[in-house]
């Protein structure tokens, strides 16, 4: 792999089960030391595209290359440059966290010394040192995501993919595990991840790709996308019920939580149209006004047409 | 590259076999526990009669001697008992999340799937030692030479690589583990229409010719044969030919079945 290679090359990639097309014209290009984050609803296709490059799936049409080497006919040459942590837990559930971490060092090649100690670096690095010796079985949903991405590190690989690595996780371990993520990056590796939440993508993605029915509806860094969804939303707080009604009998189409006095309306990113707002507003009655920018849901409506929600919905269980 | 790592990842995930088995140790004593079962069975229940009915005894054998007959029988549905355990462990673990990323990494393919077998081919030498000390506290002796014992050592090893690598392929085949755990019972059944626990000329002409020339019964005839001491004859190269093809066809079903890039 030459450094003018991109680590990952993906160019008219379909994928369709009989009828139903999953994956329709993805392409995509990661360059070695970066990030890139696909952001899209359930259903969208993200999981098939992980399992495409790491050489589970085969795919339909496309030219699909990683670290230069082709899936479909150098599998065994991409299988030796990348490291994959599913969405659904990859880990012996029978062994041990430490079991678990040997097997992978074992199956790495590492001699006797290096195993044992990539092993203890990895327990201790992962927070798994004190259950270290009790079966996978027992831990904790975070503890089983933890171990898996430690399994998937432990041997050092160049290409990282992860399908929605935080999806369960608490903050401070998603926290975490993004500061793993930077660190793999700050050493040169690429990582391909998923995502449902855009300030993951954010946090952690130099370009993002935001999926949708097998279709990559946008690409560019976060603040690009952020900047195609219009507005975000206003939120006023008032001081008493009486200023939340009057405010909603001239701004019918805002949604209200009465419990918090709060009015919450789209904006449309204007300052014409927050002078209008305001102008509607009692001045005495406002306890606080804040006006938020894009978040997931507004990115996918903007993008998509329709919510992340609608588009869960229509997913055909499998 | 995973040429050259063949045999240390073959080592490493026996190594995994051998820790489920100690880990999840009820399976592996249901499935020594049945040979030992029908030895009980047929030696207390049925050998009275049976016994009674074996030729070249003056006057018809008794119990001791039908348990002599019975014991290469016994000895296969060992073998055979271990190879069911076999498929119901490669189907369960093919549900596991830990295949995929087996898959991804850069290792011997089919080293999977190679644990499964040494694991079962031990599993099987255990479980041998074990139905045959206990048919010893039943009475059971043996006139063969260590030379006698050795050979047949050698074959139900052989016996049981081939059912194991057929077992395996069983497993992956499975759609369930419940599936798994039926399609190898035809192993369990066939042995009854063999040599082995009734002479083939007491049975009706159709199912003679069957029980016969069933890849099952030379490999019984060898064992007998051997354990007993007396000559193997052409039955010694119809045993270990059976074994062989069955072995390759295991593996080659197997390996075909573990290696397809799934298109779903
Ligand atoms: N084996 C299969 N047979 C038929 N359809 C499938 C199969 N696997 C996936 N699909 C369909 O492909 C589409 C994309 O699935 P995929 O798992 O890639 O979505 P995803 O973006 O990972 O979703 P999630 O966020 O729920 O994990 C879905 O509509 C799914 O129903
Ligand atoms: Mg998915």
């Amino acid at each position: 792999m030459t450094a003018t290679n991109p680590a990952i090359e993906v160019a008219g990639l379909t994928k369709s089960y009989g009828e139903h097309a999953v994956l329709d014209g993805v392409e995509l290009t990661v360059p070695q030391g970066t990030v890139y984050a696909l952001l899209g609803p359930n259903g969208a296709g993200k999981t098939t595209i992980v399992n495409i490059l790491s050489t589970l799936l085969a795919p339909g049409d496309g030219e699909i290359r990683v670290a230069g080497f082709d899936v479909r006919r150098e599998p065994a040459g991409v299988r030796a440059v990348i490291g994959a942590t599913g969405q659904f837990s990859a880990i012996d559930t029978l062994l041990t966290g430490r079991e678990n971490l040997r097997l992978m060092a074992d199956l790495t090649h590492l001699d006797r010394a290096a195993a044992t100690a990539a092993v203890t670096m990895m327990l201790t690095r992962f927070d798994l040192a004190d259950a270290a010796d009790r079966r996978a079985q027992t831990y904790s949903g975070g503890m089983k995501r933890r171990l898996d991405l430690a399994m998937t590190l432990i041997a050092r690989p160049q290409i990282i993919f992860l399908d929605e690595p935080t999806a369960g996780l608490d903050p401070r371990s998603r926290r975490n595990l993004w500061a793993i993520v930077r660190e793999q990056v700050a050493d040169g590796v690429t990582v391909l991840l998923t995502t449902q939440y855009l300030e993951e993508a954010d946090q952690l993605a130099d370009r993002i790709g935001v999926l949708d029915n097998g279709r990559l509806v946008a690409e560019g860094t976060a603040a690009e996308l952020k900047r195609r969804v219009p507005g975000g939303c206003v939120s006023v707080r008032f001081t008493d019920t009486a200023g939340l009604a009057a405010a909603v009998s001239v701004n019918p189409q805002a949604s209200t939580d009465t419990e918090a006095l709060t009015l919450r309306l789209p904006g449309d990113g204007s300052i014409a149209g927050l002078r209008r707002l305001l102008d509607t507003l009692d001045d005495d009655r406002v306890a606080g006004l804040t006006v938020t920018s894009a978040d997931l849901d507004d990115v996918f409506l903007a993008l998509t047409g329709h919510a992340a929600e609608a588009s869960a919905a229509e997913e055909i269980p499998a | 590259m995973s040429g050259t790592y063949t045999v240390r990842d073959s080592m490493t995930m026996l190594r995994r076999n051998l820790r489920h088995i100690r880990r999840y140790p009820s399976l592996s004593i249901m499935l020594v526990a049945q040979p030992i079962l029908f030895l009980l069975l047929f030696v207390y229940v049925f050998g009275g009669t049976l016994g009674a009915g074996l030729p070249g005894h003056e006057g018809g054998g008794n119990r001791g001697d039908y348990l002599a007959f019975i014991m290469p029988g016994i000895l296969f549905m060992t073998i055979a008992s271990i190879a069911l355990g076999t498929a119901i462990s490669t189907a369960t673990d093919m549900t596991t999340g830990i295949i995929a990323r087996f898959r991804t990494m850069n290792i011997a393919r089919l080293s999977v799937l190679t644990g499964h077998v040494l694991g079962a081919v031990i599993r099987t030498g255990c479980a041998v030692v074990i139905v045959t000390a206990f048919a010893f506290l039943l009475g059971f002796r043996s006139d063969a030479a260590p030379l006698g014992w050795l050979a047949a050592i050698g074959l139900l090893i052989l016996i049981a690589f081939a059912l194991t690598w057929l077992t395996v392929g069983m497993g992956l085949a499975a759609d369930s583990v419940e599936t798994a755990s039926n399609t190898p019972l035809f192993l369990m059944i066939l042995p009854f229409v063999s040599s082995g626990f009734v002479p083939t000329d007491a049975m009706p002409a159709g199912l003679r010719q069957f029980a016969e020339h069933q890849p099952f019964t030379p490999m019984i005839n060898t064992l007998r044969a051997l354990v007993t001491g007396a000559p193997t004859g052409s039955d010694r190269w119809l045993a270990i030919g059976w074994c062989i093809l069955i072995a390759l066809l295991g593996y080659l079903w197997s390996r075909r079945l573990f290696l397809r890039v799934p298109a779903t």
